[in-house]
């Protein structure tokens, strides 16, 4: 059966109507384009619809299979969550943004080719930015802009490799492409591709501009653009091994910075960079088990990592305080919150009875499934490395460590209900994780409950914390500090000032002189020469002249004076502009003098 | 609203933290009673995730102590 409107449509072209609804009504239509979405997927038969011809190409808008489905409906999940956690906010152009947003990275999920693909991964950019821009400090206005281009950028890369692959192909198909099969194209899909999925060294945007968005606006970003570009890969590069290394690698760096980072959702950053590692990573491998494991992942991670973002919003909204060195003892005021960070803590964690720990271990296990050994390495580190940073540090200096003396509340009820939400579902897959793993792209036989990982598990975690308890206790772990950590951006962000400081010194002087030359000297050269050329050349050579006798202290000079004086009083026209400066003249004489060697040497 | 205060009181802290060692204690008891199915021979080990995870951990806070040496500046950095 064709369904009426593709999901995409639901959502941008809601959008528009938000700032004609008031009050209540207003809120119930936010929540209303979410969930009309989530019914209009459920139940959708597997099939390639919405198709319209263009310029000769096929654009697909919905190709529904199980690997587009499992990402829509938690898409639209997080974007009803979402909603909910925002209806506070009076700010219509939020709230579009972040509809239109969620539409795009829905039209990217259903996308059945690469040109439809394009299309909504450039409006996800641009509609983003606006949750960034709409905190209207200095920093989120300059973080926007950074965000906004290296978005850009990406996509122009994006779109290169995608007309290289159509010309080479002759056709958009959104599908299998691999490394390597198509040369340089399929590189710059890659690297297109890279850029909104953080893969290292493209990452930097993301710890940049996710702390600076609003307290609502980061809740949908830290879900959609990252996940979606997951889900992309997943189609488009599975089984790359060289995916699989650039994950586990990243599944390692970003907790480091996580570790000396001060601003507590640049710590979540971080982490959710981490936590897509894990599944670049078990696309890398490409088995069904690691495939599966990253769709999971992809899903309870949005899941978790929204509710960390979402309690972090909180305490930014309530408190307007986001860094450890200003927080701390919230839980006596904000107990609720406390809970739900909690829980999404031990989520990320993969704490057993928490959803991280059904969705994660799938990937590991597909690493030693592939005898990966290093790979298998890696993971495990940062297993224990996410609880330290993301699982423990976060709540620890948020709302224990000592007290920083701030007294609020928890937040409004709307924020408290949609915490509560996604703490159920996250304890709720953690314990029942069935439902999610029927919606998984490959029929699933894997047990996370058993004796074994489980002890392994907690064993994992409990004495990574035990080595941060002494490491706190000793006084060793390295103490909140403000200050900026250099990553990658750094290349871009002072290449910039460089790029700007060569644009307005050496070119500039360039184009300064050109203009002299081009609009100044050749015209006024050209207009005396047009009144008597004998005359000028008689008055060039006098002045040369003149300066050679005066050099030589000659008598003549008196004599070459009264003689240019006379030529250039019988000049039709003023001679107003003519004039050899000392300088000028001895750069001539060098030069001349230099080509008169160059030219006897050739001989 | 009431205010919390159940970790003010060092009583209560030192309480936490006996629960949490006496986990410990009762983790590395139970570890060499389970039926293990390791992928990997050293999976198989007595106390092995226990080993790697505190290794992890304190090895992790050693790299970021490094790391911030290299990459720490002021927090006006960019900002000149």
């Amino acid at each position: 059966m064709m369904q009426a409107i593709p999901p995409a449509a639901v959502l941008i072209f809601g959008a528009m109507a938000v700032p004609f609804w008031k009050g209540r009504v207003k809120s119930a239509y936010l929540l209303f384009l979410p969930a009309a979405v989530l019914i209009d997927l459920m139940g959708m038969p597997e099939g390639n619809y919405w198709i319209i011809e263009f310029l000769g190409y096929e654009l697909i808008f919905g190709r529904i299979d199980k690997l587009s489905l499992v990402f829509g409906y938690i898409f639209a999940l997080i974007t009803f969550i979402g909603m909910i956690f925002a209806l506070h906010v009076k700010d219509d152009l939020q709230h579009m943004a972040a509809c239109v947003y969620a539409g795009s990275a829905l039209g990217v999920t259903f996308a059945g080719d690469l040109l439809t693909l394009y299309i909504f991964w450039e409006i996800m950019a641009l509609s983003s930015v606006f949750l960034v821009w709409s905190r209207k400090t200095e920093e989120s206005l300059r973080a926007g802009w950074r965000y906004l281009l290296v978005h850009l950028v990406g996509g122009l890369v994006l779109l290169a490799g995608i007309l290289m692959y159509v010309a080479e192909t002759g056709s958009p198909e959104f599908a299998y492409i691999g490394l390597g099969k198509y040369g340089i194209a399929s590189y710059l899909i890659l690297i297109g591709f890279a850029v909104n999925a953080g893969l290292f060294p493209l990452h930097p945007w993301l710890p940049d501009a996710y702390p600076e968005a609003t307290a609502t606006g980061a809740v949908f970003m830290s879900a959609l653009t990252t996940k979606s570009a997951v889900y992309v890969l997943a189609r488009t590069f599975p089984g790359s091994i060289e995916l699989a290394w650039i994950g586990a690698f990243m599944t390692c760096f970003p907790i480091f910075y996580a570790v000396i980072a001060n601003d507590m959702r640049r710590v979540l950053a971080y982490s959710l960079l981490n936590q897509v590692g894990f599944m670049i990573c078990g696309i890398g491998i490409g088995t069904p088990l690691a495939i599966n494991g990253a769709a999971a992942h992809a899903f309870c991670h949005i899941l978790y990592k929204a509710l960390l973002f979402m309690s972090m919003g909180s305490v930014l909204h309530m408190t307007g305080k986001i860094r450890a060195t200003d927080l701390g003892g919230l839980y006596k005021t904000m107990p609720f919150t406390c809970l739900c960070c909690m829980i999404g803590a031990a989520s990320i964690s993969a704490f057993p009875l928490f959803s991280g720990f059904t969705s994660k271990a799938m990937t590991i296990s597909a690493a030693a499934h592939e005898n990966r050994v290093v790979i298998w390495f890696f993971l495990q580190f940062a297993s224990a490395g996410v609880f330290h940073h993301a699982g423990i540090k976060v709540p620890f200096f948020t709302f224990f460590g000592h007290d920083s003396g701030i007294r609020t509340s928890d937040p409004p009820l709307n924020m408290r209900l949609a915490m509560g939400t996604a703490a159920f579902l996250c304890i709720f897959l953690g314990v029942y994780p069935q439902p999610l793993y029927q919606l998984l792209p490959y029929p699933v036989d894997y047990v996370p409950y058993s004796a074994f990982h489980v002890i392994g598990m907690l064993e994992l975690l409990m004495f990574g914390a035990l080595a941060f308890t002494l490491l706190i206790l000793s006084g060793f772990y390295p103490p909140e500090m403000r200050a900026v950590n250099l990553d990658t951006d750094w290349f871009y962000r002072k290449g910039a000032d460089a790029f700007m400081w060569f644009v307005n010194r050496p070119m500039a002087w360039v184009g300064r002189l050109l203009r002299k030359i081009g609009f100044d000297y050749m015209p006024r050269f050209f207009i005396l020469m047009s009144k008597d050329p004998m005359g000028v050349i008689l008055v060039v050579k006098d002045s040369i002249l003149l300066q050679i006798f005066k050099l030589s202290e000659s008598d003549f000079v008196s004599e070459v004076e009264q003689r240019l004086a006379k030529h250039k009083k019988s000049y039709p026209a003023p001679f107003r502009y003519w004039g050899l400066g000392p300088a000028v003249f001895w750069v001539i004489l060098l030069l001349s003098f230099y080509l008169a060697v160059v030219l006897n040497q050739s001989d | 609203m009431k205010e919390l205060g159940f970790l003010d009181s060092p009583e209560n802290r030192k309480k936490v933290r006996k629960y949490f060692f006496m986990a410990l204690g009762g983790l590395l008891l139970i570890d060499p009673f389970i039926d293990k199915h390791p992928e990997f021979l050293w999976e198989g080990a007595p106390f092995f995730y226990a080993v790697y995870g505190f290794a992890a951990c304190v090895s992790l806070i050693f790299i970021a102590k490094v790391l911030r040496l290299i990459v720490r500046r002021d927090k006006d950095y960019y900002r000149k």
